[in-house]
């Protein structure tokens, strides 16, 4: 008997220790870091069925270690984070379209893997409708990553690191698709950029205010872009032809994936958000800067089949900027920038 | 000698008897239709090439078609799916979507059955789908297993039936040499006077577009109806003729169509394939 009340004394002895344990430092930072996935209180609901895929903290790990493994690519070079660099927003800064195995060249400009779950269509030319299913295309793609989905799991199989990691995700070792693709989804919804001064101001967060540059700026940009580059996203998410000279290639964009008429030359619209990171822009990065951007809207549209009818009213094809437009302009444009977003350490290769 | 008649007499009742009660086993009653009384069912899909067996690669002795044009076939796959079948009295059957999709594949034998479950019947009509229906074709990853997953194949530059970039699956894959075809950019540079027909097109994800999915409908009352039982193996018998593909409705040359995958000529293709199918027997 008194050996039970012994017992019962090292138990608590432990207990206290353990309660005072959990009080310290590691459990405080993992839960600062990992919150999962957070709707912005001033971003609508999103599109994903998050239902399908719940974010878990072990399936975004996985997803990201697969992210940034170069096993994806047909001779382990090219990791999804080649093309789609966080410092550039999770595109491929300075690269007009993308670079991919043995230095070949895509045909498109390497877009930003940032607020995909608000996304309804994937890709400049659309053709996938899922988020599950997007990966597919970078994976087998000649220009990118030149592999198959068959030998890109078989090399995963063969490496313990990834059975654990499945296990850890998905409670077993299988490694399906399924899984596969849940997994890089689920690092990718996580690329939430949304903390731009903006936002900041949207939120009426303390001391967060417009100058009067960026504010006139807003007030230009809701009046002449805001039609297509919907707020707080910044991009409708519609498939639109804003005007661009035919390409050599002759890039006819939605048409490809569609075959309707009604759908040439028509490419996704893209977010407005982290400009500064992103350049060269439009689908095939032909303009350097944002100055190159305004002046194609205020000079440069041309009236291609499907051209949109927001660029086309009355006698005029464009939209009429002055110069004093364009400062404005830039200067609202400045405050998508998410400094948060590029720095995340969470998104990063580990 | 009225020794010899009588026995023989005997043989003849014993044997009519016989003959009698043979024949009641086997014009057995239709059994009563019930979902739940399920039974096997095959349906054979026998690939063949006009009045030939098909048979892959065969460089000694080429197919023609219509036009004149000698061609190989190196490989021949497509979907086989929601499989129906009906019953003279009108009874309807659809076997469940998720054991309804099969691959049948040219070069591997063991994949001309789609083996299915249907109520104890006769059949005296069967229906089925040539690709994959817009449900399946946009449902979610984890229901693509089996045939379905996209990585299953390998890549779509293979055997795979996957389209990464245009979300959708292969339906019908037919590939092969002819001699025809130019070494430009019209037919095969690389010089392998290859010809590749990949025809997919579920109607769209989110807006309407190019449909080439085919519902086939075949009336088995002529070369046999199906009687489905539960101590038998009923199988459909089809002839499947390729050949089609080439001479069908809208026939055209090799030549002047060596690749066609995303393009409107697809419709045409497709159109063809209601003619491929054709009931030879049926084993009861």
């Amino acid at each position: 008997m008194s050996m039970n009340k012994k017992h019962w004394i090292v138990l608590f002895a432990f207990g206290l220790f353990i309660y005072a344990c959990k009080k310290d430092h590691p459990v405080k930072e993992e839960i600062e870091s990992w919150l999962g996935f957070v709707k912005p209180v001033n971003f609508p609901d999103p599109e994903y069925k998050f239902a399908n895929n719940p974010i878990t903290k072990e399936g975004f790990e996985l997803g990201r270690a697969l992210f940034y493994e170069p096993r994806l690519s047909r001779n382990n070079t090219i990791t999804c984070g080649s093309c789609h660099i966080q410092s550039s927003a999770f595109t491929q800064h300075g690269h007009d379209v993308s670079h991919g195995i043995d230095d070949r060249l895509g045909t498109r400009n390497s877009p930003p893997i940032m607020n995909l779950a608000w996304n309804k269509a994937f890709m400049w030319g659309g053709g996938v409708y899922d988020l599950d299913l997007q990966p597919i295309v970078p994976i087998t793609t000649h220009e990118e990553m030149d592999e198959n989905l068959e030998n890109v799991l078989n090399k995963l199989r063969a490496l313990p690191k990834y059975t654990g990691l499945f296990k850890n995700a998905f409670g077993s070792e299988e490694i399906s698709t399924a899984k596969f693709m849940k997994a890089l989804s689920q690092f990718m919804l996580m690329c939430v950029s949304s903390n731009s001064k903006y936002d900041k101001v949207m939120r009426k967060e303390a001391g967060m205010s417009f100058t009067a540059d960026e504010q006139e700026g807003y007030t230009l940009f809701k009046q002449k872009c805001a039609s297509c580059h919907s707020e707080p996203l910044f991009t409708d998410g519609s498939f639109r032809n804003n005007g661009l000279g035919i390409s050599p290639i002759n890039d006819q964009g939605l048409y490809a994936a569609t075959l309707k008429e009604t759908d040439k030359y028509k490419f996704k619209v893209p977010s407005l958000r982290n400009l500064q990171y992103t350049a060269p822009f439009m689908h095939d990065g032909r303009f350097l800067s944002l100055a190159g951007v305004l002046e194609h809207y205020h000079s440069e549209v041309q009236d291609t089949p499907n051209l949109d009818p927001v660029l086309k009213q009355g006698n005029r094809i464009g939209i009429a900027l002055t110069q004093n437009d364009k400062v404005k302009l830039t200067a609202f444009l400045a405050t998508l920038n998410d400094t948060d977003f590029i720095n995340n350490k969470l998104l990063s290769e580990q | 000698m009225k020794r010899i008649e009588r026995i023989l007499k005997v043989i003849s009742l014993i044997s009519i008897l016989l003959m009698v009660t043979s024949c009641a086993k086997n014009n057995d009653v239709t059994p009563e239709f019930q979902e739940t009384n399920l039974a096997p069912l095959s349906v054979e899909f026998d690939n063949i090439v006009g009045e030939r067996t098909l048979s892959i690669n065969n460089t000694g002795s080429p197919y023609k078609n219509l036009a004149g044009e000698a061609f190989t076939i190196s490989r021949l796959q497509y979907f086989i799916s929601n499989i129906k079948v009906t019953t003279a009295e009108g009874n309807t059957y659809t076997v469940n979507p998720d054991s309804s999709y099969f691959l049948i594949k040219g070069d591997d034998k063991a994949t001309r059955f789609a083996k299915v479950k249907v109520p104890e019947g006769d059949y005296t009509n069967l229906t089925f789908t040539l690709g994959v229906d817009s449900l399946r074709s946009t449902m979610p990853i984890d229901k693509r297993t089996g045939v379905l997953d996209p990585a299953a194949g390998g890549g779509h530059e293979d055997g795979g039936m996957y389209w990464g970039w245009n979300s959708g699956y292969i339906f019908f894959k037919f590939e092969g040499n002819s001699n025809v075809i130019s070494d430009d950019v019209n037919g095969d540079p690389t010089g392998k006077k290859q010809f590749k027909y990949h025809i997919g097109f579920f109607g769209g994800y989110s807006a309407p577009t190019l449909n080439n999915i085919k519902v086939i409908n075949v009336d088995l009352r002529t070369a046999g109806i199906a009687k489905v039982r539960k101590d038998r193996q009923s199988n459909i018998h089809l002839f499947v003729d390729v050949m089609k593909v080439f001479n069908g409705t809208n026939a055209f040359k090799i030549a002047d169509k060596p690749n066609v995958m995303f393009d409107d000529f697809t419709a045409k293709i497709a159109a063809n394939f209601l003619q491929m199918f054709k009931h030879d027997h049926t084993e009861n």
